[in-house]
């Protein structure tokens, strides 16, 4: 057995209140496909940043070669041949294939200027020698996706990589873009090249990879030969988790159906998605990234519209074209991106909060403060905010506390479903306990609520049932009593039941 | 319901209202406006009369009827350039209407009329078809301007009747004019509709995020399309005060409005970016661009330098604000 190309050994990496990567380590060998594994949030992005040169680490040492480098910019970390392919390709669509092939390296002339002929030559023969069939002349934005990651590719092979990093390359390609992609890594294995790929996409990385590493919050849980160990087994790895977070206990008081939807269908994100939510349920949405529940929620929201299906609340066929519809209905939706979609930052706590409500605080379309600071103050306290004044600018408060300003404004409005789209994502564990506590007192109350959680504790600790969504359609519908993460992670990533046994 | 925790209450404010009052943009709008005050009395012994004090507020008053919507426009992160043309056109129409014998009251509701149709026009390609307000009200600058132009080659509209003159020329009572009353009875309206009501918070809410807003349940486009609407609206009165005022209509009229109604609004303190700003500090900096363009309009400033001045004060208060915050911030 060769020595790895590249070895990272006891790299950490802390962000304020998150510890990212604890002690971790990888080694990635020439001519092999090494699968990255694991959960959202598990620090693959983090890892694939400190070997691009993007994040420093606070600890760990990187060698290339047996010789150890360090990368303090993307620069040095392409000097010394890592080269990464993101999900979302970073070319440039205006400067055309050959210009983004060799940007930042390109051929020079005796004056020290572009040699123009020579690159567009050079970037030519690379591609034909992929057989990639693009013109090296033409501009970037007038190709496809897939046939932008050969471009991304081929730049690889122009800047002599060693190591070649594959963050999610399948997630915008159709199954034919995929096939040519697994022959382009046949020729970058055959090339001596190391390969990072990762995947949520079991498939993909019993096609394609020789190794595996899996990463579980933070750090290395287990490594080994693709062909040795079974899909039960890296499933085991990935969810196998001790509970680090007691979830608070709720005496279960369901009712009947509040909030109905029937084969609600949009043209691109999702098809045929049903579900019920009663009075006094936590109904989780479990799925990967792009599995479209967040676009499922946006359309019951009356954000996007659907193409077909319906909705139901409390038995009253309803049809938000706009979250002010869905809002008068009593549907309220606490969005992913809090800093763009949730806080109005640059406004004060008592503003964010009263603006849904300003019906009910003003008189004849009259403001009243005194109404709107009473309303912010009665619902911030509630939630436990944490703040100097009512008047303190959203933009000053922690992410966590954001958040409790979000509530706290859909809370004022009295609804009757309240959607929450990852509602601890990026908040820190004291934050998060207070939100997960306030999302059982809101049950107690009657309230329904929907959660769409990536985090397998989060989403089996607070649901009664899960939804389970993969590729825009809902495959399951689980009870979450009993429930096994094990087979939520199965469902969401497609694996066969009957492999996985 | 259960109330398990005591907690500490929040207070409503800590900052002194009155500290910040002191130390707001628009204190700093008083005081250089009593500054010029003072420099066009020392500058010229003609400035300190009561008739020339009220011939100062014509200087302003149609171009600061805009500036009142504008504000409102502006603070919710769009932007209307085509006022000036609005006034062109809805100036146009109403000569038109005379031509066919229209009445004194049928000429203002024309020239209201049109310019409420001019805005509601920019509000549908913006809300309606999503496009840049700056993009599409350049166009309609053009468009607007433009169909003045084939109605009137080089000719003008004239003979409006004596009624109709006193829009524009007329006195409430002794020196004060209808126009500085019609400006102050708005004024108060504006001041109302964006600092006391539902929907001048959630104008604030729209520019400071308008992403959220939507989110928050505000209705944005609907509100986006009204603010269009009040703009035309408000062009569509100073054309009626204009056109009184000249007693003709040629195409060419209100060239250069749009830029001393942003200026007025920039001046006044509102952000370019939106989201923040105040009518008191439109007024004050109508008040102040009056002053000096009649000021100078004393000194015999010819008309270029006066462009020139306005230029460069529409430069020197976008910077000026940027860099009064980063002081105020320290201080």
């Amino acid at each position: 057995m060769t020595d790895p190309i590249l070895t990272l050994s006891g790299i950490s990496k802390s962000f304020p209140g998150v510890r990212a990567l604890n002690d971790v380590a990888l080694e990635l060998y020439a001519g092999e496909v090494t699968a990255l594994i694991g959960e959202n949030g598990a620090g693959k992005s983090t890892l694939v940043k400190v070997m691009t040169g993007i994040y420093q680490p606070d600890a760990g040492e990187i060698s290339v070669a047996g010789r150890v480098v360090s990368l303090p910019t993307a620069h040095s970390a392409s000097a010394v041949g890592i080269t990464a392919i993101h999900q979302e390709t970073v070319l440039f669509d205006e400067l055309t294939v050959a210009e983004n092939i060799y940007l930042g390296h390109a051929p020079r002339t005796r004056l020290g200027l572009i040699d123009w002929k020579m690159m567009r030559r050079e970037a030519q023969e690379t591609l034909d020698s992929m057989a990639a069939g693009i013109d090296a002349g033409i501009k970037l934005k007038e190709l496809g996706i897939a046939k932008k990651h050969l471009v991304a590719v081929a730049r690889a092979l122009s800047i002599d990589a060693q190591v070649v990093i594959m963050d999610e390359p399948t997630a915008a390609l159709s199954q034919k873009e995929i096939e040519e992609l697994y022959v382009l890594i046949d020729l970058l294995k055959q090339d001596g090249k190391a390969i990072l790929f990762i995947s949520h996409k079991f498939d993909e990385i019993y096609r394609i990879a020789d190794r595996f590493t899996v990463f579980r919050d933070g750090e290395q849980v287990g490594k080994g030969f693709i062909r040795d160990t079974s899909q039960s087994e890296i499933v085991q790895m990935m969810v196998g988790r001790a509970v680090d977070h007691i979830f608070p206990a709720r005496q279960a008081d369901i009712g009947d159906v509040v909030l109905e939807a029937k084969g609600l269908s949009h043209p691109t994100e999702f098809a045929d998605v049903s579900f019920a939510v009663r009075k006094g349920e936590i109904l989780g949405f479990y799925g990967l990234v792009g599995a479209g529940r967040s676009e499922v929620m946006q359309a019951v929201f009356g954000l996007t519209q659907t193409s077909s299906g319906g909705l139901t609340l409390e038995g009253r066929a309803i049809a938000p074209k706009s979250p002010a519809d869905a809002v008068e209905a009593g549907i309220v939706y606490v969005p992913e991106e809090r800093g763009k979609q949730g806080v109005i930052t640059g406004e004060p706590i008592f503003k964010n909060v009263s603006l849904p409500s300003l019906g009910k605080t003003s008189k004849s379309g009259f403001l009243r403060m005194v109404e709107e600071y009473a309303l912010a103050r009665t619902y911030t306290e509630r939630l436990d905010l944490r703040a100097s004044s009512l008047s303190q600018d959203v933009s000053t408060l922690s992410g966590g506390n954001q958040q409790k300003v979000v509530i706290a404004k859909w809370l004022a409005t009295l609804p009757k479903v309240i959607i929450l789209d990852e509602p601890t994502k990026g908040i820190d564990i004291g934050s998060k306990a207070a939100v997960h506590e306030f999302m059982g007192e809101l049950v107690a109350q009657g309230l329904s609520v929907i959660m769409v959680s990536s985090e397998l504790p989060e989403v089996l600790g607070m649901s009664d049932r899960i939804v389970v969504m993969r590729e825009g359609r809902v495959i399951d519908t689980l009870d979450s009593k009993g429930l096994k993460p094990e087979t939520l992670v199965r469902l969401a990533a497609g694996i066969a039941e009957e492999q996985a046994a | 319901m259960t109330d398990t925790v005591l907690h500490r209450s929040l207070p409503n404010r800590l900052d002194n209202p009155l500290k910040s009052a002191v130390l707001s943009w628009e204190s700093l709008l008083v005081l250089v406006a009593l500054g010029i005050f003072i420099l066009n009395s020392f500058a010229s012994p003609y400035f300190l009369n009561a008739w020339s004090l009220s011939d100062l507020t014509f200087n302003f008053t149609e171009k600061a009827l805009i500036a009142l919507a504008m504000a409102l426009l502006i603070i919710s992160g769009e932007i209307d350039l085509s006022v000036a043309a609005i006034i062109a056109l809805a100036s146009t129409m109403m000569g038109l209407a005379l031509q066919y014998g229209a009445d004194t009251p049928m000429l203002v509701a024309v020239g209201v009329g049109v310019g409420i149709l001019c805005g509601a026009f920019n509000g549908f390609l913006v809300t309606g078809l999503k496009l840049p307000s700056i993009v599409v009200t350049i166009g309609t600058m053009s468009l607007f301007r433009g169909i003045a132009f084939i109605i009137l080659g080089d000719q003008s509209f004239k003979g409006y009747p004596k009624s109709f003159a006193w829009f524009g020329q007329g006195y409430v009572y002794w020196v004060i004019s209808f126009e500085l009353v019609l400006f102050v009875v708005c004024a108060v309206i504006y001041w109302v509709l964006l600092h006391r009501t539902n929907f001048g918070r959630r104008v604030f809410a729209i520019g400071n995020n308008d992403v959220a807003a939507r989110f928050s349940g505000v209705r944005v486009d609907r509100i986006k399309f009204i603010l269009f609407c009040l703009t035309g609206l408000m062009s569509g009165m100073a054309a009626v005060l204009l056109t009184a005022r000249l007693g003709s209509t040629r195409p060419s009229i209100a060239e250069g409005f749009e830029l001393e109604a942003i200026t007025m609004v920039v001046l006044g303190g509102v952000s370019i970016l939106g989201g923040a700003g105040s009518i008191l500090g439109v007024v004050l900096a109508a008040l102040i661009v009056g002053l000096v363009t009649f000021g100078l309009g004393l000194l015999n400033v010819p008309g270029i330098v006066m462009t020139i001045f306005t230029g460069s004060l529409l430069i020197v208060v976008i910077a000026l604000p940027i860099l009064f915050r980063m002081w105020r911030q320290r201080a």
